[in-house]
């Protein structure tokens, strides 16, 4: 009998995991006793991380796009389609169109993370965003055209990808607007829903010290409740209100619908393991990046190290032993904190992260890093 | 032990911090006015947090009742 693994999502957690099951278990795929099969909505396997620096000028949407075939190794099933239900008890998927159903007897859900910009009134008319291709080039354009005024970063939505992306965006901002001369014309805000600038204790009180003396005011215990886009504010569930001119924000975020539908979950988040990334409430379902609740920022070198203990233990099932790899919160961030200038942190689930001090060769270290990227997601590095 | 019945409940135990209170907030976000949500954290920065962005939004924090390993804590939207 020929086990079936089928991953949900060819984003980097699923591309990274569908290599790393092609190189290990080369001898059952050779001998025809396991297949994988990679499902992506989209011929294309999207790079976010790239999507920071659209707004600058400085990356074009097409550098974080390539083709998922060129991507993924030939030993991997690859199938273009929209997954439209998960049935844990029968094992089996439903698609778009209703192309015939395909059962699995092991299931990895790799499905990230989705915007809702319209759980916020006027947010969609009135905001921007970098989370998204379109709000990338469309923000790019406003940006490049503002001169002076009211620019205000507003996280609306936690948990968010990347959570270091929206200081990321103030400091890039700032030093941007400074080379070119027009800081003194622009002010810049920062909202954050918590009494602190980050989710982290550690992140923020090394982030709030730079803000201050880069003159980017905050706004704490500050949740976008709805944004008006003629009179050009945003509201707060607290009763602040702030006047902009260009407003970006990170909107809020949810999984995918059908994560709800199969009882996984909620908001599209899979309940899991947070050691094992088992999922609670299935049998033979993991779930890995975005879309595991495990409470780690949700980030791509997550997804990154999730692959790699989900492949070790997909392995070890499959040869009937037992499985004993774990996750350990492993996360790794590159902050940074200018146009030329980032930091960088690392911690897990027992030790906190602290952050390095800023330097040039940091910020190389992290474009190197996405460039690197198309190497790690064909399991190269 | 408190009477009051809650119209909604987020259980945030396990959840690192700021976990509870963001999961707070969003449920909270998403109630009708009067709404009660009573959210279960095991996170001792939760009796801090909590009653603070509860002032902070003009909710009333009705009731925090300490259990055994966790505590409840009943916000009213404003
Ligand atoms: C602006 C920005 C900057 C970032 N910067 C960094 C950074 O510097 N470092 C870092 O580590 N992380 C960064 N991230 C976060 C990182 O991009 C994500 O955390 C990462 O992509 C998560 O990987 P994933 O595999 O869980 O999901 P994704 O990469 O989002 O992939 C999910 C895939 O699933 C597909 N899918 C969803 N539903 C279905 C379905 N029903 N059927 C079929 N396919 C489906 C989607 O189309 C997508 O291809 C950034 C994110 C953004 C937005």
């Amino acid at each position: 009998m020929t086990e079936h693994v089928v991953i949900v999502g060819g984003g980097t957690g699923g591309s990274v995991l569908a290599n790393d099951l092609a190189d290990r278990l080369e001898p059952e795929l050779d001998a025809g006793e396991v297949r994988v099969t990679l499902i992506n909505d989209d011929p294309d396997h999207v790079y976010k991380p790239v999507w920071l620096y659209v707004p600058f000028g400085q990356r074009e949407p097409a550098d974080g796009r390539r083709a998922l075939d060129e991507l993924v190794d030939d030993a991997v099933d690859l199938r273009i389609d929209r997954v439209t239900e998960i049935d844990t008890e029968a094992q089996r998927l439903r698609f778009d169109g209703g192309a015939p159903p395909v059962s699995y007897d092991h299931l990895v859900l790799a499905t990230g993370s989705t915007l809702e910009p319209d759980r916020i009134p006027g947010l969609a008319e009135g905001g921007h965003d970098y989370y998204s291709e379109s709000g990338a080039t469309d923000l790019r354009d406003e940006l490049l055209a503002f001169t002076e005024g009211d620019l205000v970063l507003s996280v609306v939505g936690t948990p968010h990808m990347c959570p270091a992306a929206p200081l990321e965006f103030v400091f890039m901002a700032d030093d941007w607007l400074r080379e070119r001369g027009l800081r003194e014309d622009v002010d810049i805000t920062y909202t954050y829903p918590i009494q602190r600038v980050h989710g982290n204790p550690h992140i923020a009180e090394w982030a709030r010290p730079i803000m201050e003396k880069r003159d980017i005011h905050v706004e704490t215990f500050f949740n976008a409740e709805s944004v008006d886009p003629e009179a050009e504010t945003v509201t707060s569930m607290e009763e602040t209100e702030l006047d902009y001119d260009l407003l970006v924000t990170i909107p809020p975020h949810t999984g995918v619908e059908l994560i709800e539908e199969a009882g996984l979950g909620d908001d599209g988040w899979v309940d899991v393991d947070k050691h094992t990334l088992e999922a609670e409430a299935a049998e033979n379902v993991y779930a890995l990046g975005d879309t595991a609740d495990t409470g780690v920022p949700n980030a791509g070198s997550v997804a990154h190290y999730q692959a790699g203990v989900v492949g070790r233990r997909l392995a070890s099932e499959i040869r009937g032993r037992p499985a004993t790899a774990t996750y350990d919160g492993k996360t790794l961030c590159f902050i940074e904190t200018g146009m030329d200038a980032a930091s960088f942190v690392e911690f897990d689930y027992e030790n906190p992260p602290s952050p390095a001090p800023p330097s040039e060769k940091l910020h190389w270290s992290k474009l190197a890093y996405n460039e690197a990227y198309w190497l790690t997601a064909r399991g190269l590095l | 032990m408190t009477d009051i019945e809650p119209d909604d409940t987020v259980d945030a135990r396990g959840a690192a911090c700021p976990g509870p209170l963001m999961d707070l907030i969003g449920r909270i976000r998403d109630a009708e006015s009067g709404d009660v949500i009573r959210l279960l954290s095991d996170n001792d920065q939760s009796l801090t947090d909590v009653p603070e962005w509860a002032e902070e939004a003009g909710n009333e924090l009705l009731a925090v009742e300490k259990l055994d390993d966790h505590d409840a804590f009943y916000v009213e939207k404003a």
